[in-house]
């Protein structure tokens, strides 16, 4: 029940990237967690225990078959079945852009969860930028699906991210930004960064 | 499937027991059988053992054909078997009567040895929990320690969650399929109109109606009846019947009429000519007493605290008797207590009898979570 079979799993940068913030031996929660590969990851690195969730019916059996401890429900109609601070982190990873209760989901992962971890692309990322200034709708390493298949239906930028966050009274703990390379930027995130990682709490 | 996949002819098995059991009503069985089937061979530690358990009509013929009858087919065939997602191949499944059934096991047909006569309605009410505890002296007497997994749908999935309650160091997967922690008042209202119906049958005569050489196959047949509308969809009732009419044209009459009518009456007939009315109702009152919180004064939380097993829940999205909501009531009290749970509400047309259909995504699901099960 416990094999990991995703060594691909170790080569993705994303989540190792997420894994550095996860100290051992913790309870975390995955929303939208697909095949439940980073889950795996997680538990096979970090000892973690916890959750996938999950809605689409393929990517459930993916879970089962991974051994993962899925659970499918619609997280946009919340988390009602998972109690308050009942996990350490409650990771988001390259999901929120695909959901459309933005704030109803981040919220939901602050209660359930004594931080949270999101990744999603940046929609200013240079690269964006240039496809727009072309007229184009931006595919990009981070952004790979033509407009007219996206699963995606928010576009946002670090600015707006944190913008929404200082709203709701979330505090921004960590953030990490890097090119569609992998390779970590800091200069003018908002710009380099194609793929962005945050660590938030309630703020204080 | 092709019948290499089958367990192929079978043989059903009895068991006495001796020791009394005291049954959760405070009244006591000084002795009982029981019948069961078993697929498969058990292996050297006895770690391949999956009990399935049976629903509301179900028996202890899961699977295989007596003789070569095809028509014998055992009631969930399409799961059980050599490379099916029970797989016999790996496990040792066992499927059982369950006390107060009418198939073989004791029940109201069979002889009380106090006075000689059929038990009838003098069979005490056994309820899920008398049920797991008579189940685990089939364990006891098969050399089972603990079941890989213990498995069952609707009222099955009662006795598989009750097993990792009542017996948490036994069972080390628990799949609960389209059931419930406990039944809703419209549930029992359901129960009780199908209780009703036998109960005032003329030939019910207060459940000694075998002496008397009858049956209430018209109460028993309500009883079905009404029990079936609630075990499809309206929308599979509406795909397969609609309105379509017997004879194509009106006749203004009480004759079948409609589709649905002559289905239901077909189903009626059919169950009544062969179930045991004492049975249904002792069936039908073991599911609305079923209720693991109710000795928690409500609290699922508290109740669940003792399982150790691992559990697989599933519902189906158009089972409206047992519905996802229900299943969902069982993994948030699992996710309380921090057990391993895979949940999956499965998109299917065919309502609370989806669980016995051999739906693809149903059944690969299934296989997934067996195939990871250790042994």
């Amino acid at each position: 029940m416990n094999q990991t079979p995703h060594s691909e799993a170790r080569e993705r940068f994303d989540y190792a990237v997420i894994a550095d913030w996860i100290p051992p031996g913790e309870r975390v929660l995955d929303l939208g967690c697909g095949d439940g590969t980073l889950l795996a990851y997680l538990r096979e690195t970090k000892n973690v225990t916890g959750y996938g969730v999950e809605i689409d019916a393929d990517r459930v059996l993916g879970c089962i078959r991974n051994g993962v401890d899925v659970i499918q429900i619609d997280i946009e109609r919340g988390l009602s079945g998972f109690e308050d601070a009942s996990f350490d982190h409650v990771i988001i990873s390259q999901a929120l852009q695909a959901m459309h209760a933005t704030e109803h989901v981040l919220e939901e992962m602050l209660r359930v969860g004594r931080e949270a971890v999101i990744s999603f692309p940046n929609f200013a990322f240079r690269a964006n930028r240039e496809a727009i200034r072309a007229g184009h709708m931006p595919v990009s390493a981070n952004l790979p699906y033509d407009w007219f298949q996206t699963p995606n239906v928010r576009f946002f930028t670090l600015i707006d991210f944190e913008g929404l966050c200082e709203r709701l009274g979330i505090e921004v703990r960590e953030r990490l930004a890097f090119d569609d390379q992998g390779n970590a930027v800091t200069d003018d995130p908002n710009l380099n960064g194609s793929l962005v990682f945050y660590r938030l709490g309630r703020a204080r | 499937m092709s019948n290499s996949h089958s367990v192929g002819v079978v043989t059903p098995q009895r068991v006495r027991f001796d020791t009394p059991l005291a049954l959760k009503s405070g009244a006591s069985l000084p002795s009982f059988e029981l019948v069961y089937e078993t697929y498969g061979t058990l292996n050297a530690t006895a770690s391949n053992a999956v009990l399935v358990c049976h629903a509301l009509s179900g028996s202890h013929h899961v699977a295989g054909t007596y003789g070569d009858d095809p028509k014998s087919a055992g009631w969930w065939d399409n799961l059980v078997g050599p490379g099916k997602p029970l797989d016999t191949n790996k496990f040792f499944v066992v499927g059982v009567n369950n006390l107060g059934g009418c198939y073989g096991s004791t029940g109201p047909l069979s002889i009380n040895p106090e006075n000689g006569r059929r038990y009838g309605a003098d069979f005490p009410l056994v309820t899920v929990e008398d049920w797991v505890a008579a189940q685990a002296r089939l364990a006891d007497h098969l050399g089972i320690d603990a079941w890989a997994g213990v498995l069952g749908g609707s009222l099955g999935g009662m006795q598989a969650l009750e097993w990792s309650l009542q017996f948490p160091e036994r069972i080390r997967h628990a799949l609960v399929i389209a059931s419930a922690p406990k039944l809703s008042a419209q549930n029992i209202a359901f129960n009780e109109v199908a209780r009703q119906a036998i109960l005032s049958d003329p030939d019910f005569h207060q459940g000694h109606y075998v002496e008397r050489g009858v049956v209430p196959v018209t109460g028993l047949r309500l009883a079905r009846m009404i029990g079936h509308i609630t075990y499809l969809s309206d929308d599979q009732m509406g795909e397969k019947f609609g309105r379509q009419l017997r004879h194509g044209e009106r006749r203004f009459n009480y004759d079948v009429e409609f589709e649905v009518e002559s289905y239901l009456r077909y189903q009626g007939d059919k169950f009544a000519g062969f179930f045991d009315a004492n049975t249904y109702l002792m069936m039908t009152k073991a599911l609305d007493y079923f209720d693991p919180a109710y000795d928690f004064g409500g609290d699922l939380d508290a109740a669940l605290a003792r399982a150790k097993a691992d559990f697989f829940v599933a519902s189906f999205s158009t089972d409206w008797r047992f519905s996802p909501a229900r299943s969902r009531e069982i993994v948030s009290a699992l996710l309380h207590n921090r057990r391993r749970v895979a949940y999956a509400e499965i998109d299917c047309p065919a309502g609370h009898d989806s669980f016995l259909l051999d739906d693809r995504h149903y059944h690969a699901l299934l296989r997934a979570y067996l195939e990871n099960i250790a042994v």
